[in-house]
């Protein structure tokens, strides 16, 4: 078992033949994700990295039977891109591109409702449960098959995570990063949702960031609802008030959204936190071995 | 993007919102002109600075008459206005606008920005006008009014009674409300607004609603699509480091302490700068290179870096996920030998061939400290900047 997506997941690129969906689709067929197709408007009927080439969404999971997309167009199309994924269907749209208009976003978000589509990101690295399927952009190597949830906010930092938990030999369940961006698909409370209800997942390892209340969300769900171990940590102690670090949601505004908050809403939950990353892996194993 | 304020007003205009008559000046006879030109007995000079409280550093001055105006603009113009919005290095003033003074009756807050709970556009709303809005919301919040717009539904009538009737409007003023709300919320769609805040509107003594302020934020990732908006972008008050990193598609906040990062990832990056903190150093700056870092971007990046005289030592953290490790160790080494890095440099270079990005560092000859992992790299980094 896993959250979202296995080895029977059926994936397609929208933005195939692109450079972006090139590299990304190449590393994800080697990974071993099932990649039955992609999407280039125009170029339907090609043949592209050994896969069939579709006018349209809804032509390709007909075709194809997919039921999952990965999304590398540009950020001025990809608004539509997600919503051409949800018209045709497709259960799982994992939406990589970076720099999405908000109010894109915000259409998408109400469009979205009721639809029963789950979408990651935008602006994240994409989904992977080691050694069964990758949508995304992570390096697969670093991951390994194993008990531990990891949802964040971040890429680099779920690579930091990953890497820590193989080291250690706990490896990963599954890993989902929900993006940088403030109106996002998936936030904290569905994923941790979906792992506490995972049987394979025995821990969960949570990482935030400055800006917004959604890490705050996160440890009032967990309080109620979330029985397996969960390590905490939040980017941004150090970051200034105002200024947007990076990603467009790190930002802390009105004086809401700091790292020390989200710290306390976590503990207050009973989540153990660590206040560096280099402890993320060394937590978990510790919170384990005191229920095993 | 921030607007200017004189910049935001001509958008208000054009989207029939009212605001006082004014002029944009930039010499102190300029503004006098504006003054006759726009006639009557009181105006009021205002520094053009992207930041608020410009009022309490003395940014905004009232004249009733010509020799005033003319002092005022003179005593602003070619200044650094510091506010606390700003920090104490302020922002240089090379306009001032000249507006018709208006009667005040009251003033009330109103603003326009995404809920990010609800993945909505809100209208947020205050009889308690002209003041923090901040402090509003942590001391009384129950004097803000919030209400939640449905993208596909848009801003309806009965959410602009509701603000009308709790910001105290009676008669007429309802429906002169209703058309200004109205307005704003088009031009947050059509603009790509982030930000659209009035601080204050103002109910003047005859009964009239204006907006005596006007501040509009365009969002960074929709500037491409608003050319019009984008002309009007003043770099003079951006930090001129992050406009230099913007150049070269780095992500560049300033900080003040004396430890210089680089690392890929914003979540990275910000994890790099408390690590500092927690193991007792100061960060310098916030850097992300993003994940296509090239050997020419990585020497952008030290330059930058460099270009900061507090700068003591330089920590590069990369978790090198598709971006290959050597790669950014050639780089590394390009640059060093390239800018001539007078500071000691710590580097982490950790995922994909890692093994043999540490090799090349070592083989390269220079004062190039290797980091174990994330704690070493934080501890040697700090350690050199002493």
């Amino acid at each position: 078992m896993s959250i979202l997506v296995d080895k029977n997941t059926r994936v397609i690129c929208q933005g195939f033949t692109g450079k972006q969906g090139t590299f990304h689709s190449e590393q994800c067929i080697a990974y071993g994700t099932q990649v039955v197709g992609g999407v280039t408007p125009g170029r339907g009927g090609d043949q592209h990295l050994g896969r069939p080439v579709f006018d349209t969404v809804d032509d390709a999971v007909r075709a194809t039977g997919a039921n999952a997309s990965m999304i590398y167009v540009p950020a001025s199309y990809a608004a539509d891109a997600i919503l051409e994924a949800a018209d045709a269907g497709v259960e799982l749209v994992v939406c990589i591109t970076e720099g999405i208009p908000v109010n894109d976003m915000v259409r998408v978000k109400a469009a979205l409702v009721g639809t029963g589509v789950k979408l990651i990101g935008p602006n994240c690295p994409g989904v992977i449960t080691p050694g069964e399927c990758k949508i995304g952009i992570m390096p697969g190597f670093i991951h390994k098959p194993g008990c531990i949830g990891i949802v964040s906010r971040s890429g680099t930092l779920t690579y930091e995570t990953v890497f820590q938990t193989t080291n250690n030999g706990l490896g990963q369940s599954t890993c989902v990063g929900i993006g940088g961006d403030p109106v996002r698909g998936l936030n904290f409370v569905e994923v941790l949702e979906l792992f506490q209800n995972d049987p394979k997942t025995e821990g969960i390892i949570m990482v935030g960031e400055i800006g917004g209340s959604d890490e705050e969300a996160g440890a009032e769900f967990i309080k109620q609802h979330v029985t397996k171990p969960v390590v905490a940590y939040i980017a941004g102690v150090t970051a200034p008030p105002g200024k947007r670090m990076g990603h467009a949601g790190a930002v802390i505004a009105g004086g809401k959204g700091t790292a020390a908050d989200k710290f306390r809403a976590l503990e207050a939950a009973g989540v153990r936190t660590v206040k560096s990353p280099a402890e993320l892996g060394a937590a978990m194993s510790e919170q384990l071995r005191g229920r095993r | 993007m921030n607007l200017h304020e004189y910049q935001s007003k001509q958008v208000f205009a054009a989207y029939g919102i009212p605001v006082p008559t004014g002029r944009v000046a930039a010499t102190p006879e300029e503004a006098v002109a504006a003054a006759e030109a726009l006639g009557g007995s009181l105006w009021v000079v205002k520094a053009q600075v992207h930041a608020g409280g410009r009022g309490k550093a003395g940014g905004v001055k009232l004249a009733r008459d010509k020799a005033a105006v003319h002092a005022a603009a003179k005593a602003m113009l070619g200044t650094r206005l510091a506010t606390i919005q700003t920090g104490p290095e302020g922002l240089p003033v090379d306009t001032v606008y000249v507006e018709t003074g208006s009667a005040i009756e009251r003033e009330i807050y109103l603003s326009l920005t995404l809920n990010r709970e609800k993945s909505q556009i809100a209208m947020i709303g205050s009889a308690a006008g002209g003041m923090d809005i901040e402090e509003v919301a942590a001391h009384t919040p129950e004097k803000i009014t919030t209400v939640n717009i449905h993208p596909a539904a848009g801003l309806q009538p009965h959410q602009c009674r509701r603000m009308a009737f709790a910001l105290g409007f009676t008669g007429a003023q309802i429906g002169e409300f209703q058309k200004i709300a109205m307005a704003l919320y088009r031009l947050v769609m059509d603009k790509d607004a982030a930000l659209v805040e009035v601080n204050p509107l103002i109910v003047t003594k005859d009964g009239s609603l204006v907006a005596l302020d006007a501040k509009i934020n365009i969002d960074a990732n929709a500037v491409f699509r608003q050319p019009e908006l984008a002309k009007m972008r003043d770099t003079a008050q951006e930090d001129p480091m992050e406009l230099k990193a913007s150049e070269h598609d780095l992500n560049y906040v300033s900080l003040d302490g004396d430890i210089a990062c680089m690392v890929n990832g914003a979540g990275l990056a910000m994890a790099t700068m408390d690590l500092i903190k927690l193991h007792g150093g100061s960060p310098a700056n916030f850097l992300d290179v993003g994940g296509g870092a090239t050997a020419e971007r990585v020497t952008a990046a030290f330059n930058l870096i460099l270009s900061n005289p507090k700068v003591k030592a330089i920590l590069v953290n990369i978790f090198g996920g598709i971006v290959r490790c050597d790669l950014i160790a050639e780089g590394v080494i390009i640059a060093v030998k390239n800018v001539g890095v007078k500071v000691p440099v710590v580097v982490r270079l950790e995922g994909t061939n890692a093994e043999k990005a540490r090799e090349m560092l070592a083989a390269s000859g220079l004062e190039v400290t290797a980091a174990a992992d994330l704690t070493d790299a934080a501890q040697k980094a700090v350690a050199a900047a002493r």
